[in-house]
C-alpha cells in the first residue's frame, strides 16, 4: 500500500528594480559595469555613511503591490536584518520586517484550464547584495559591490500551490504582470528576477504542514519546474521509506538533474531584526496610493481579452501580450493599418523571427510602427510581390526606411500593368503551346500551370490575379 | 614665544581677519603649544604639521587677495577621530581601523572647510566612542590637563583635553550618552550636544544611530555658538537631519534671560552627590536668580531607569553598527590561518576590538536576539518614551532644566576601568538627554576642593539651542571659571 | 549567564573568546544584563516603543549627492585585492550560506 503525498509549495521571488539610482544612495543602478566602479561610501558601507531613501523605489514597490491586489501600508518602516557575509558590506541588510509596504494580495493563475487563486502574503522593499565570484585556483573569493544597494522587491506567497506546474504558472503570470510595470527587466537568467520555492509534502488528506526545504539558484522556468518536481518526488520517497525530511536549503544540480543539500552546517539563523534607526519611517498618503494606482498599466490578462475581442486568435493574442512593449507596438500599428488579424499574423510570424534573429527586444523595436503597418498593408494588398516580402522585411530592419521607398529601390513592386503582363502571357503561351491547347480544349484547371510560369517569368512580381484574368481572356475567349 | 594659543576662537578670528595675525602665526603658536604639552596630555592621534601649515598658508593667501573669509577663518580645530576626514586617518581609537583613511569628508568637515576653519588634529577617544574616561582608546590614555593622574572624561576626552591644554581653541566631539558634556565638565569647558537632527551625522562613525550627535567643545560659550552656527543644518545625506533654519547662534549671546523659569530635577540632586558639586549647583542657582530667572524643583520620575534604558538601546544599535568591521572590505583582517569564513570574521573582530567594545557588542547582540528582544530592546524603547514624556511634562512649567553634568569630578586613571557597570553608572545625569533627543550644554561652574572643574548642564526643548546659549552666556559674563588655565607641570 | 549562552552570543556577534575571556566576559555580561533587567519593574503595557529620537517621517532623497568613487579610492582600504586590483579579495567562501543568494554558496554531494 503506497501512501499518496500532497505537495505544498510557496514561492519567494526577488525582483531587482532597474531604477536610475540605487535604493539608498545615488550611484547608478545599472546592470554589469566594470567591477567596483558603481560604488560610493554608502553602498560600500564605509564607516560614517548613511542611507537615504529613494522615493522611486518606494513608488515602484507600491505599484508592484497594487498590481498584485495588495493593501498598501499607510505607515511603514525599514528594519535591519543582521548577518555576516562578504557580499553585504554593512554586516546587515536594510529590509522590512513587521511593516512591509504591501500585504494581503493575490494572483489568479490558469493551470490546465482551471483558475486558481494564489495568496500573496507580502511585498516588501530591501537592498540587493554585492556579487561574489569563486576563484578555483586561489584560496580566495572576489567581491564586486556594484550591485550592492540596488533596490530589491521581495514577493512572498502563501503556501497555496500544490504542483510544480502551478508554481511555474504563478511565476509566469507574475513575471508578465511585473514586466508590464517597467520597473525591472524581469530576466531570470541575468538574475533580475530570482525565485526560491519552498516545498513540503504531507500525506493526502492531512492538513498539518510537513518540514519544508527551500531551493535556491534557479534561473529559468524550466529549472523551476524540474527542481520542484524532483524535490516533491525526493521528499515523498523519503517519507515513504519512513525517513524524515531535513529543514535545509537545497540547490539545483543541473548536471545531475536533482536537488542537493548545500554543504556546510546551517545553524538556525537569528537575524536580530530591529528598526533601522538611520531611516525615519514613511507615511504613505491616500493620494500617493491613488496616483500609483492610476499609473498602473492594463494588466496582460485584460489586454489579451481585449485583443481576442478584436477578432485576433487566442494564440496570436497570447504571444503579443507577453510583453507590454509589443502589445503597445501592435496597437500603434493598427492606427496606420487597422487590420488586427493580419497585423497580428505578421507580428507573431516573420516580424518576430526578424526580432529574434537580430536579438532585438520586443520592448525596444527600432522600426517605427507606421512602417511595419505599411509593410503589412503592401504585403496584403499586393504592393509587394509575394516572393519579395522577406527581402523587404529584412531591408526594413536593415535600413529603417519606409517600405514604399524600399519597394521602389529594390525594384520589387508588383507588376499590375495589363500590357506588360499581356506580353509575358503571350510569351508563356508560345512556349507552352501544349498546355495552352488543353485549356482551350476545356481543361480549365490546367490554367494554373500557366499562371505559375508567368509568375516565374516576372520573378514573382506580377499580380497573380491579373495574370490569371489575362490568361483566361486569351485562352477561353 | 607667542601666546596666541591662549586666545579664544573669537579673538583669533578677529586677529586673523583684521590682519593683526596671520594664519601661519596662529597655527605655529598652537603647534608650539602642542609640542610643549602633548607628550604629557596624549590628546592627539594624528597631527600632520605640513597639512596644518598648508591650510594656514592657503588662508593667508586668500586673505591677501581680499576674498571673503568664513566664520571660522583663522581658527584651528580639533576633530574627534571618529569623524571622517578625507585623506586623513580616521581610527575611532580602534585597532580595527588603525590604518583606515576615509575617501570622503564628514558633512561637518566640509562645512568647517567651507567656513575657512583649519583642521588641526584628530583627537583621542574611547574606542568607537564607548566609554566615559578615554581609557578605552586602543592607542593612548589621555590625561586631564587639570590633573595628569586623572581622566579627561569621555568619550570625547581627546578633544576636551586638547582644548583645556590650549592645543586648539575649538574642537568637535560626538555625544551619544554624554560624551561631549561629561569631558567638557571634567576639563572645565563648554560642550554642547545639539538637538538630535540639528547636525548631520553623515561621516561620523555610528555608535548608536538614534542617539549620536556631533557638537562643539570650546573654552567659552561664544566658541560653541560659532562652531554650531557652521555645522548645523539639514544635510540631504542624513535622513535624520532636520530641515529647520539655522540661526547665527552668536546672536543668542546678546539675549536677555530675565524672567525665564528653570527646573532643577530632584532626581539629579541625589544625596550621594559630592558636596562640592552640590555647592557649585547651589551657587549657580543663586547667580541665575540674581540675573532674573526663577529656579524651581521639578520631577523627572523615570531617571532611575535612564542608564539601563540607555545601555540597552545604545548597545543594541552598536552591535549592528559595528558589524561592518569584519575585515572584508576595509580595516584590519586577521593574518592567522583560518578554517573558514566565520573564523575569519570572529578572529578579525577579536583582534581588532578592545574589551569594552566587545562587551557592548555582546550585550547589544543579546538584547536583540531571539527570545530576549521583547524583554530588553523593546522594553527599553518603551521606557525611553516614558523618559521623554518626563521632560515634556517638565517643559510645560519651565523653560529649561539645569542639573550637574556628572555626579563625580574627574576620577583617577584606572579607578573604574575594571568595573564596567560602575563606570556606566557615572553616566546617570547625561544619558536621558540623548534618549529624549534634547539639546544640552555643559559649562564650567567652579572647582572642587582638589582643584578639579565642575560642570553644570542646561537642557532645553528640541531646537532651543539659542536659549541654552543665552543662559550660559548670561552666567559666564558674571563668572570667570572659563578664563582659568590648568598648570601643566 | 551560562557558558553556552555566552558562547552563543559571542558567535552571533562574531567575536572569538578565549577560555579565560569566556569567564570574565560571562561574569560582566551577567552583571550588566542583570542591571538592565531593572526595566522589568516598570509597567509599560500601553506605551508605544520609541526607536527614533525625533518624529521625522518621509525623509526621501531629494538632492542626490554621491557620485561613485573612483575605483582606486573605493578599494584603497581593502585588506586584500585580486591580482588585477578590481575586486575585494576575501577568504574563500565554502559552504557558508548567504540567506539572500544561493549563488554565493556551493553545492555539496
Amino acid at each position: 500500500m503506497s501512501q499518496q503525498y500532497e505537495p505544498v509549495i510557496g514561492l519567494e521571488v526577488h525582483l531587482e528594480l532597474h531604477l536610475p539610482q540605487k535604493m539608498f544612495c545615488s550611484c547608478p543602478a545599472e546592470f554589469g559595469g566594470e567591477p567596483n566602479t558603481q560604488v560610493c561610501p554608502v553602498c560600500l558601507g564605509l564607516p560614517g555613511s548613511l542611507p537615504v531613501v529613494n522615493r522611486e523605489g518606494v513608488l515602484a514597490t507600491i505599484r508592484a503591490g497594487l498590481s498584485l491586489g495588495c493593501e498598501i501600508a499607510t505607515f511603514t518602516k525599514f528594519d535591519r536584518k543582521n548577518y555576516y557575509y562578504p557580499d553585504i558590506p554593512k554586516g546587515y541588510q536594510i529590509s522590512q520586517y513587521d511593516l512591509p509596504l504591501c500585504r494581503k494580495g493575490s494572483l489568479t493563475i490558469d493551470v490546465n484550464g482551471k483558475s486558481k487563486v494564489v495568496g500573496i502574503t507580502r511585498v516588501h522593499l530591501e537592498e540587493d547584495t554585492g556579487k561574489l565570484a569563486h576563484v578555483d585556483d586561489r584560496n580566495e573569493s572576489w567581491v564586486d559591490l556594484n550591485r550592492a544597494g540596488i533596490a530589491l522587491v521581495e514577493i512572498v506567497t502563501e503556501p497555496d500551490m500544490h504542483s510544480a506546474e502551478e508554481a511555474v504558472a504563478y511565476l509566469k503570470e507574475l513575471k508578465a504582470i511585473l514586466s508590464y510595470l517597467n520597473i525591472s527587466d524581469c530576466n531570470m537568467e541575468e538574475g533580475s528576477l530570482r525565485c526560491e520555492p519552498n516545498i513540503s509534502v504531507r500525506p493526502v488528506g492531512t492538513s498539518t504542514l510537513g518540514t519544508k526545504t527551500e531551493i535556491k539558484n534557479l534561473n529559468s522556468f524550466k529549472v523551476v519546474l524540474q527542481s520542484v518536481q524532483h524535490e516533491i518526488h525526493r521528499q515523498s520517497a523519503a517519507l515513504s521509506r519512513g525517513e524524515e525530511v531535513a529543514q535545509e536549503t537545497r540547490l539545483w544540480d543541473e548536471a545531475g538533474q536533482k536537488t542537493v543539500a548545500m554543504r556546510g552546517k546551517e545553524t538556525a539563523q537569528d537575524y536580530r531584526y530591529f528598526p533601522e534607526p538611520d531611516i525615519p519611517p514613511l507615511e504613505i498618503s491616500k493620494e500617493e496610493i491613488e496616483t500609483a494606482r492610476a499609473s498602473l498599466p492594463t494588466p496582460p490578462k485584460e489586454r489579451r481579452k481585449a485583443l481576442v475581442e478584436k477578432g485576433i486568435p487566442d494564440y496570436n493574442a497570447e504571444i503579443i501580450v507577453r510583453s507590454q512593449g509589443y502589445a503597445d507596438y501592435f496597437e500603434a500599428c493598427l492606427s496606420t493599418y487597422n487590420e488586427p488579424h493580419k497585423v497580428s499574423n505578421l507580428l507573431i510570424g516573420g516580424f518576430l523571427q526578424e526580432l529574434n534573429q537580430r536579438g532585438i527586444s520586443e520592448e525596444d523595436i527600432p522600426i517605427p510602427p507606421e512602417h511595419t503597418a505599411t509593410y503589412c498593408r503592401l504585403s496584403e494588398e499586393g504592393g509587394i510581390g509575394k516572393a519579395a516580402r522577406k527581402q523587404v522585411l529584412a531591408a526594413l530592419f536593415d535600413t529603417g526606411k519606409d517600405p514604399e521607398s524600399l519597394v521602389k529601390e529594390l525594384g520589387v513592386s508588383q507588376v499590375e500593368d495589363q500590357d506588360e503582363i499581356g506580353k509575358m502571357v503571350d510569351q508563356v503561351i508560345a512556349e507552352n503551346e501544349a498546355i495552352a491547347s488543353q485549356v482551350r480544349g476545356g481543361k480549365t484547371s490546367a490554367i494554373m500551370a500557366l499562371v505559375g510560369q508567368t509568375m516565374k517569368l516576372s520573378k514573382g512580381r506580377a499580380n497573380p490575379q491579373i495574370v490569371q484574368e489575362i490568361l483566361k481572356k486569351k485562352l477561353e475567349g | 614665544m607667542s601666546e596666541l594659543w591662549k586666545l579664544t576662537s573669537g579673538d583669533l578670528h578677529e586677529r586673523f581677519t583684521s590682519g593683526a595675525a596671520s594664519a601661519v602665526e596662529i597655527v605655529e603658536s598652537h603647534l608650539d603649544r602642542a609640542d610643549q604639552v602633548e607628550a604629557k596630555i596624549d590628546a592627539i592621534l594624528t597631527l600632520d604639521r605640513d597639512h596644518v601649515l598648508a591650510q594656514a598658508k592657503a588662508l593667508d593667501a586668500k586673505r591677501e587677495k581680499g576674498e571673503p573669509l568664513g566664520m571660522l577663518a583663522g581658527i584651528p580645530i580639533g576633530i574627534k577621530d571618529n569623524i571622517c576626514t578625507e585623506g586623513i586617518k580616521t581610527t575611532a581609537g580602534s585597532r580595527i581601523l588603525e590604518s583606515f583613511v576615509p575617501p570622503y569628508n564628514a558633512h561637518v568637515i566640509d562645512k568647517i572647510l567651507a567656513a575657512d576653519g583649519i583642521i588641526f588634529a584628530k583627537t583621542n577617544l574611547d574606542e568607537f566612542a564607548m566609554g566615559s574616561s578615554c581609557e578605552n582608546s586602543a592607542f593612548k590614555v589621555t590625561k586631564n590637563p587639570w590633573d595628569l593622574t586623572r581622566v579627561p572624561g569621555g568619550s570625547s576626552g581627546g578633544s576636551a583635553a586638547a582644548v583645556a591644554a590650549g592645543i586648539v581653541p575649538l574642537a568637535l566631539g560626538t555625544d551619544t550618552g554624554g560624551s561631549i558634556r561629561q569631558p567638557a565638565s571634567f576639563c572645565g569647558l563648554v560642550g554642547m550636544k545639539p538637538t538630535y537632527g540639528r547636525v548631520s551625522r553623515y561621516g561620523a562613525l555610528a555608535f548608536a544611530s538614534s542617539l549620536d550627535q556631533i557638537g562643539p567643545i570650546s573654552k567659552d560659550v561664544a566658541g560653541s555658538a560659532r562652531l554650531l552656527s557652521v555645522i548645523a543644518g539639514k544635510d540631504p545625506n542624513d535622513g535624520t537631519s532636520i530641515d529647520q533654519e539655522v540661526p547665527d547662534y552668536r546672536e543668542a549671546l546678546e539675549e536677555e534671560m530675565f524672567g525665564l523659569t528653570l527646573g532643577l530635577p530632584k532626581e539629579y540632586m541625589s544625596d550621594s552627590l559630592p558636596s562640592s558639586i552640590r555647592e557649585a549647583v547651589d551657587d549657580v542657582v543663586l547667580t541665575l536668580e540674581a540675573l532674573g530667572t526663577s529656579v524651581r524643583a521639578i520631577d523627572l520620575p523615570h531617571t532611575e531607569y535612564a542608564v539601563a534604558t540607555y545601555y540597552v538601546v545604545a548597545n543594541s544599535e552598536a552591535s549592528s553598527n559595528l558589524a561592518r568591521y569584519d575585515g572584508m572590505h576595509y580595516g584590519h583582517r586577521t593574518k592567522a590561518p583560518i578554517k573558514n569564513l566565520a573564523e575569519s570574521f570572529s578572529r578579525t573582530r577579536s583582534e581588532g576590538f578592545g574589551d569594552e567594545v566587545k562587551r557592548r557588542i555582546m550585550t547589544g547582540t543579546h538584547a536583540l536576539s531571539s527570545g530576549y528582544y521583547d524583554a530588553y530592546y523593546l522594553k527599553a524603547l518603551k521606557v525611553r518614551r516614558k523618559i521623554r514624556e518626563d521632560f515634556e511634562t517638565a517643559f510645560e512649567d519651565v523653560d529649561a532644566v539645569i542639573a550637574p553634568t556628572s555626579p563625580v569630578t574627574a576620577f583617577k586613571i584606572g579607578e573604574k576601568i575594571d568595573d564596567p557597570l560602575s563606570m556606566y553608572l557615572t553616566d546617570i545625569l547625561t544619558v536621558a538627554v540623548n534618549l529624549a533627543g534634547l539639546p544640552a550644554l555643559s559649562l564650567p561652574v567652579g572647582f572642587s576642593g582638589e582643584g578639579l572643574p565642575i560642570g553644570l548642564q542646561i537642557i532645553g526643548q528640541p531646537f532651543e539651542e539659542e536659549l541654552l546659549l543665552t543662559l550660559a552666556q548670561g552666567y559666564q559674563v558674571e563668572t570667570d571659571h572659563h578664563k582659568k588655565w590648568p598648570q601643566i607641570p | 549567564m551560562k557558558r553556552e549562552d555566552v558562547e552563543h552570543v559571542a558567535h552571533l556577534a562574531r567575536i572569538q573568546l578565549s577560555e579565560e575571556e569566556l569567564q570574565t566576559f560571562g561574569a560582566q555580561l551577567e552583571s550588566i544584563l542583570g542591571y538592565m533587567e531593572k526595566l522589568g519593574e516598570l509597567n509599560t503595557d500601553d506605551v508605544e516603543p520609541m526607536p527614533y529620537a525625533v518624529d521625522v517621517k518621509n525623509a526621501y532623497r531629494d538632492n542626490p549627492d554621491h557620485s561613485p568613487l573612483p575605483r582606486d579610492a573605493a578599494l584603497k582600504n581593502a585588506p586584500q585585492l585580486d591580482p588585477e586590483g578590481k575586486f575585494f579579495a576575501v577568504p574563500k567562501v565554502i559552504g557558508e550560506i548567504s540567506p539572500n543568494q544561493g549563488k554565493s554558496g556551493e553545492a555539496g554531494s
